[in-house]
């Protein structure tokens, strides 16, 4: 095991890096893209239902299959694993954040008109940040399923961590597949923590109080 | 002193075919507290919901101060209305301070202002604000947070203030005391007009310069709590008396 880092250190960390800007990347649009989604279609509950019915749909394609048939349209590499590891992430967080901010007691959004706030206004100031607990468990189960959905994009040449476990499949080599294996559960442990630190940052002033 | 502070004309509501309030009538003055007593579903909500145009007419007409509100930029018109309702409005995410603040910052007040207005306001809620500023709406007993939710209606010094039942979940004697203060406070700010919705005739009669009794989207009496008393119009004010009586009936039962 450690022989094996000592002479592969260096690519090793490369494909931490790797595995780190596509995870992060694709969290990141998928994020974006939620809450634009979530923001346009507040008011529309159907075009909402409809669109969580549509990524239901994109997730349930096997993930192998996705790569290989955006490959026309995206290449060879990380652009199609950030596509693909996108839409993946956007069901999740689509789902969490949709259940989230329906949780937030629609007496408070009335108030929050009633008192003379926009709809964007009442979205921003009030049920977004109430809905900041339910959002950010749905960042955590993206996290976790992508950081492992992600070594699957090795095989169209993306990089990260995936790499280190094809390629102990195919030398029939345990150790690489082991170092793959526990960098990844390392990294999602890691980026886990820096997300809860952040969720805790954002909400610590008022939600202990509150339950 | 006697403008026309809101005004209902011939007013319809439904909702899908249901008919809450077939056809409403009435003139509330400047600077009146008035008070709506009905039991649940009587569409005294709906008439108070439809004053600040969270819910619109399916037809007539409403006025707020002698303009119509389907031509008044609702956003605009409610920054300018008071809204207190149940407890549970408060933002439970932001502190009491940033709660009465939150209209004036939507008008864009300075800073100082805004601050001055809020250790004001909980000043006359009798709330000391170095104590309660900081502190969050759960961290407050229910008759607390019902006192932030008048300053904060307050907040912009709006000329109409609109209560939806906003003691119905206190306790006897909090409801009690908040009933006083209420009252003390629109003598105190003088000219602003209290639309004040609520099922405990108590409170209405107590409250009310004025109350509109209403019983399936009708108006039964909208008259003094004087006149009420004295000369009930129909049999279901005659009947929502009774009840009182009776509770009286009921002491002078325990006192005997």
């Amino acid at each position: 095991m450690i022989d094996y880092w000592q002479q592969n250190s260096a690519e090793m960390l490369i494909d931490v890096q790797q595995h780190l800007v596509m995870v992060g990347l694709s969290l990141a649009f998928a994020l974006v893209i939620a809450i634009l989604l979530v923001a346009i279609f507040l008011r529309a509950k159907r075009w909402l239902a409809g669109l969580v019915y549509f990524f239901s749909l994109l997730y349930s394609i096997p993930s192998f299959a996705f790569f290989v048939l955006l490959l026309p349209l995206f290449g060879l590499g990380m652009q199609t694993a950030v596509v693909v590891l996108t839409i993946y992430c956007e069901y999740i967080l689509l789902r969490s954040f949709i259940t989230g901010i329906e949780a937030v007691d629609p007496q408070l959004v009335e108030v929050s008109l009633g008192m003379g706030m926009t709809n964007l206004q009442s979205f921003w100031r009030v049920q977004l940040p109430l809905a900041i607990p339910a959002i950010f468990s749905g960042i955590q189960v993206a996290l976790a399923s992508t950081m492992a959905m992600a070594t699957i994009a090795a095989t169209i040449n993306a990089g990260g961590l995936g790499q280190l476990l094809f390629e102990g499949l195919q030398g029939q080599q345990v150790v690489p597949i082991l170092w793959g294996t526990i960098l990844t559960i390392g990294l999602t442990l890691g980026c886990a923590g820096i997300v809860g630190l952040i969720k805790w940052s954002l909400v610590h002033s008022w939600k202990q109080v509150v339950d | 002193m006697t403008e026309t502070a809101i005004q209902f004309e011939h007013v319809r509501k439904s909702f899908g075919n249901e008919v809450v309030i077939p056809d409403l009538n009435f003139k509330i003055n400047q600077g009146e507290f008035i008070t709506i007593l009905g039991s649940s579903g009587c569409g005294k909500t709906t008439t108070l919901k439809m004053v600040n145009g969270l819910l619109k007419p399916s037809a007539g007409k409403i006025m707020v101060n002698s303009q119509q509100i389907s031509e008044l930029d609702l956003v605009r018109l409610r920054r300018h209305t008071g809204y207190v309702v149940q407890q549970i409005g408060l933002f439970p995410h932001i502190t009491v301070a940033e709660n009465i603040a939150v209209v004036p910052r939507m008008l864009q007040w300075d800073q100082e202002a805004i601050k001055q207005r809020v250790d004001e306001l909980l000043t006359l809620v009798q709330l000391a604000p170095a104590e309660y500023r900081d502190r969050y709406p759960k961290q407050l007993s229910g008759g607390q947070q019902q006192r932030v939710g008048v300053a904060r209606a307050l907040a912009a010094n709006p000329p109409t203030v609109l209560f939806d039942e906003p003691f119905g979940a206190l306790d006897a004697l909090t409801r009690e005391k908040l009933q006083e203060e209420i009252k003390q406070i629109h003598t105190a700010l003088q000219g602003k007009t209290f639309l004040f919705v609520t099922h405990d005739i108590n409170e209405a009669l107590f409250l009310g310069q004025r109350v509109m009794v209403m019983k399936d989207g009708r108006i039964e009496q909208f008259a003094t709590p004087t006149e009420i008393v004295s000369h009930p119009a129909t049999n279901f004010v005659r009947e929502l008396l009774g009840t009182v009586q009776q509770n009286q009936a009921l002491w002078r039962d325990f006192n005997d």
